[in-house]
């Protein structure tokens, strides 16, 4: 019994640990494929690949993924070269300097990137006005800059798990080929490089994720050419679309499966090598799945990956939401002037009961509620507007349920002042919110 | 024996700062010699090894191989080959691409390659196993593709660096055959370092034993055994029963020594410290325990020692007996195994007789501790 218990409670722990570890992803994923134009889950409105296609016509992401690029792939040639040199030299180092040297080479990784990006910034900046180079020359290139910036820090991570490897090395190996006639150059490539392959891939693929997600020290260096990450903290600052769901979508999907692909390959190396070991046939029954397969979970559940992401892949190329998406248009419209007419009797009703007063006065817990904003739509543009005259107005927003009420839409910045107050039904200083125009302003 | 490349080492010494590894080495390798250099572990064997392969420059002196000064010139350049003690084999490799890589390096096609190692192979019997990785071969196969990838470099002299160690007892005799096989066959010096006297006996054409960086004594297996210089070669190589005395007399190549707990003892000085002892000086006989016979306890001679059976260790071929003498004195008899039994004969006191010729008298001096 109490042992079940236990047991209970860990899985009970595990769930909620996946939950907050991976939770905030799934959820971001799926806002990248609801229809509305701020991402959220609920309520689900419309399955659309729209943000896909939005995320690749952005001129600014595309270069900015651009950028990473070739940034990444900058900062793992020089990080990995520096990280190697960086490793050799410790192992070979004379031992009392080692612990020294071992503390400057590692002390990149514990100042903040901030300074790095900085110190970087004018130390090139120095050397160009030493050279008496202009502002347009090679060393103070946004590219240079923050490869030579990112790789301060990242060839300290690589240099560590060099290291790992290394320390396994035996050096009379490389005596051995220099004793068979090898010269120091062949000893090293034919022997010592195909032994540190695996941590040399590593160590690329750690230097290009640390090169790719990188902001603090980029921020400084980047001059003419954002990276992803600097293209992305200027877009949210103006507000935030689904596209970047898409995008960070097409970041999950990617990388569950190279990491799928990496274990599906080193089960195969495994399986190959403990079926050269035991030369035992394998039993023959039921369905007798493909070698590659056969015994390697990573790789069937790659292959399923890979077959979803190409159907998915194929279903947006022929899938229109736009049938969805009028549909739901209409039944809001509908629901709107539902509520608009509901709302006018029971004005009406209320002036015949009372007379006398000509101020409406509306309870909010009476009011119907449809709004599912968090801030009550205190930031709709119609409340700076017209809120003034009724604080009442912002809570009575009918198909609001933005957490953010429309600020990010830029349709609302644009329509919204259009709307004239002017309207007959609009003496109840309920702005214009009921007014159909202008969901139909908003929407487009 | 085909004239190969002799290897000299003249007045060489090696420092490591304050320590010194190798004292005045002075030694000169014939052409298709074996070669062994014989001492317990720490006594700088290792390092000659290293300074004739070239890995290590000599602080003072020279090494000549084939009488050419190999002063400034790199182990990739020296026509020698070193098996290592770990072997060294490269992990990654096949065992075919282990054995040629010393032609990979200079460039010779897969073909070749493969030819060549298969040739070898064949010679270490290994045919089928080329395609392995080395780590999926048993410790004594290693061992021989570690020999093939040296021979296969041609080199005019093999380094072989205690590379029988890490085998088990039984494949380390049987190694010890292969290795002098080998080495006949290919008629190339090699030069052998080892700790067990076993093998550097057994291979062996000339020995050279070492003590703390200091070369003791150079000479054959035989040399070495019955005829020791040092009171450090006589108990390092192989057993000995030690008798500490002062002279007492000198006749000729025999001297009269007086122990300090077993009686006048007569022995024969040892061939390099004739004429070196006087009366009086302190001394050392060396009796080993095969050489003793049992006598009559009533016999009295100045070729007999006393003392009384403590124990007895059955070995197969022999028996060893333990025996105590006057003052605690231990002393090991090896008597071979011809049916008879001495445990009856426990505590009781028995003269042992030697021949005067296999007890060997030195000045005395310092002793190995293994």
């Amino acid at each position: 019994m109490r042992f079940s218990f236990l047991r209970l409670s860990i899985w009970f722990y595990m769930a909620l640990f996946f939950a907050y570890l991976l939770g905030p992803l799934v959820i971001m994923s799926v806002t990248a494929f609801n229809s509305p134009s701020f991402p959220r889950m609920t309520p689900w409105e419309c399955l659309t690949f729209e943000w896909f296609s939005a995320l690749f016509q952005d001129e600014r992401i595309l270069n900015g993924i651009k950028n990473s690029i070739i940034v990444g792939f900058g900062t793992v040639i020089l990080s990995v070269s520096m990280g190697l040199a960086g490793a050799l030299m410790l192992t070979q180092i004379w031992p009392k300097l080692r612990a020294t040297y071992y503390t400057i080479i590692i002390a990149p990784i514990l100042i903040p990137g901030v300074v790095l990006g900085i110190s970087t910034l004018v130390f090139w900046d120095r050397i160009n006005r030493l050279l008496g180079l202009g502002a347009d020359s090679f060393l103070s290139n946004g590219l240079f800059l923050t490869i030579i910036g990112q790789s301060t820090f990242i060839a300290s991570y690589c240099m560590l798990v060099l290291v790992a490897r290394l320390q396994r090395y035996d050096i009379g190996l490389t005596e051995a080929a220099l004793d068979l006639g090898a010269t120091h150059a062949q000893a090293f490539r034919k022997i010592l490089l195909p032994f540190m392959r695996p941590a040399i891939a590593s160590a690329a693929v750690l230097a290009f994720l640390a090169s790719f997600e990188n902001y603090n020290t980029t921020t400084f260096t980047f001059g003419a050419y954002p990276t992803l990450t600097i293209e992305l903290a200027q877009k949210v600052r103006y507000g935030i679309t689904p596209a970047i769901s898409a995008l960070a979508f097409i970041i999950v999907v990617l990388t569950v499966l190279a990491a799928l692909a990496n274990e599906a390959n080193i089960r195969r190396k495994e399986l190959a090598a403990a079926a050269n070991a035991t030369t035992v046939a394998t039993v023959s029954g039921g369905i007798r799945l493909p070698r590659f397969l056969s015994g390697n979970p990573a790789a069937i559940i790659l292959v399923l990956c890979a077959v979803a992401v190409i159907t998915v892949a194929g279903t947006a190329a022929t899938y229109s939401p736009a049938q969805c998406i009028s549909d739901i248009r209409e039944q809001k419209r509908i629901e709107t002037e539902k509520r608009i007419q509901e709302l006018r009797r029971e004005r009406e009703e209320r002036e015949q009961s009372k007379p006398e007063t000509t101020e409406p006065a509306i309870d909010p817990s009476t009011t119907p509620q449809s709004n599912n904003s968090g801030f009550g739509g205190v930031f709709a543009p119609d409340a700076l507007g017209i809120g003034d005259d009724g604080a009442t107005a912002p809570i009575e927003q009918p198909e609001e349920s933005s957490g953010f009420g429309g600020v990010f839409d830029p349709g609302n910045l644009t329509t919204a002042p259009e709307t004239p107050p002017a309207d007959t039904e609009n003496t109840s200083g309920f702005g214009s919110v009921f007014n159909p125009e202008t969901l139909g302003g908003t929407s487009d | 024996m085909s004239a190969g490349v002799g290897v000299d080492l003249q007045d060489l010494w090696i420092r490591f700062g304050d320590f010194v590894a190798v004292r005045d080495a002075n030694v000169n390798i014939n052409g298709g010699d074996f070669f062994s250099f014989l001492g317990p572990s720490g006594c700088g064997k290792t390092t000659i090894l290293r300074a004739v392969s070239g890995f290590l420059e000599p602080s003072e002196g020279n090494v000549l191989i084939g009488g050419k000064n190999m002063k400034g010139i790199g182990p990739n350049k020296r026509p020698t080959a070193l098996i290592f003690q770990n072997l060294a084999l490269f992990p990654l490799m096949k065992v075919w691409e282990n054995i040629a890589f010393s032609m990979e390096i200079q460039g010779a096609s897969a073909k070749e390659r493969r030819k060549r190692a298969d040739e070898l192979l064949d010679m270490i019997a290994l045919s089928d196993q080329g395609d392995k990785l080395p780590s999926e071969l048993s410790g004594g196969q290693r061992q021989r593709v570690a020999i093939a990838r040296a021979l296969c470099a041609e080199p005019d002299v093999l380094l072989l660096d205690e590379p029988l160690s890490a085998l088990d007892l039984k494949l380390r005799q049987h190694m010890r055959t292969e290795l002098r096989e080998i080495q006949q066959r290919v008629g190339i010096t090699f030069i052998y370092i080892t700790h067990d006297q076993g093998e550097a006996l057994t291979m062996s054409d000339n020995i050279a034993v070492m003590k703390a960086g200091v070369i003791d004594q150079i000479g054959t297996g035989k040399e070495v055994y019955n005829d020791p210089t040092t009171p450090f070669v006589a108990s390092f190589v192989g057993e000995n029963n030690v008798f500490r005395g002062k002279v007492s007399e000198i006749s000729g190549t025999e001297a009269l020594i007086a122990s300090n707990r077993s009686g006048m003892l007569r022995a024969r000085i040892s061939t390099a410290n004739q004429g070196k002892m006087r009366p009086g000086d302190d001394a050392m006989v060396f009796i080993r325990p095969e050489a003793f016979a049992l006598a009559p306890a009533s016999a009295d001679n100045d070729h007999l020692v006393k003392a009384r059976v403590t124990n007895e260790e059955f070995e197969g071929n022999a028996f060893n007996i333990f025996m105590e003498g006057d003052g605690g004195k231990e002393i090991k008899v090896a008597i071979p195994n011809l049916g008879q039994s001495f445990e009856s004969r426990l505590g009781q006191t028995i003269a042992l007789d030697y021949d005067i010729r296999n007890a060997v008298a030195m000045p005395a001096g310092e002793m190995a501790t293994e």
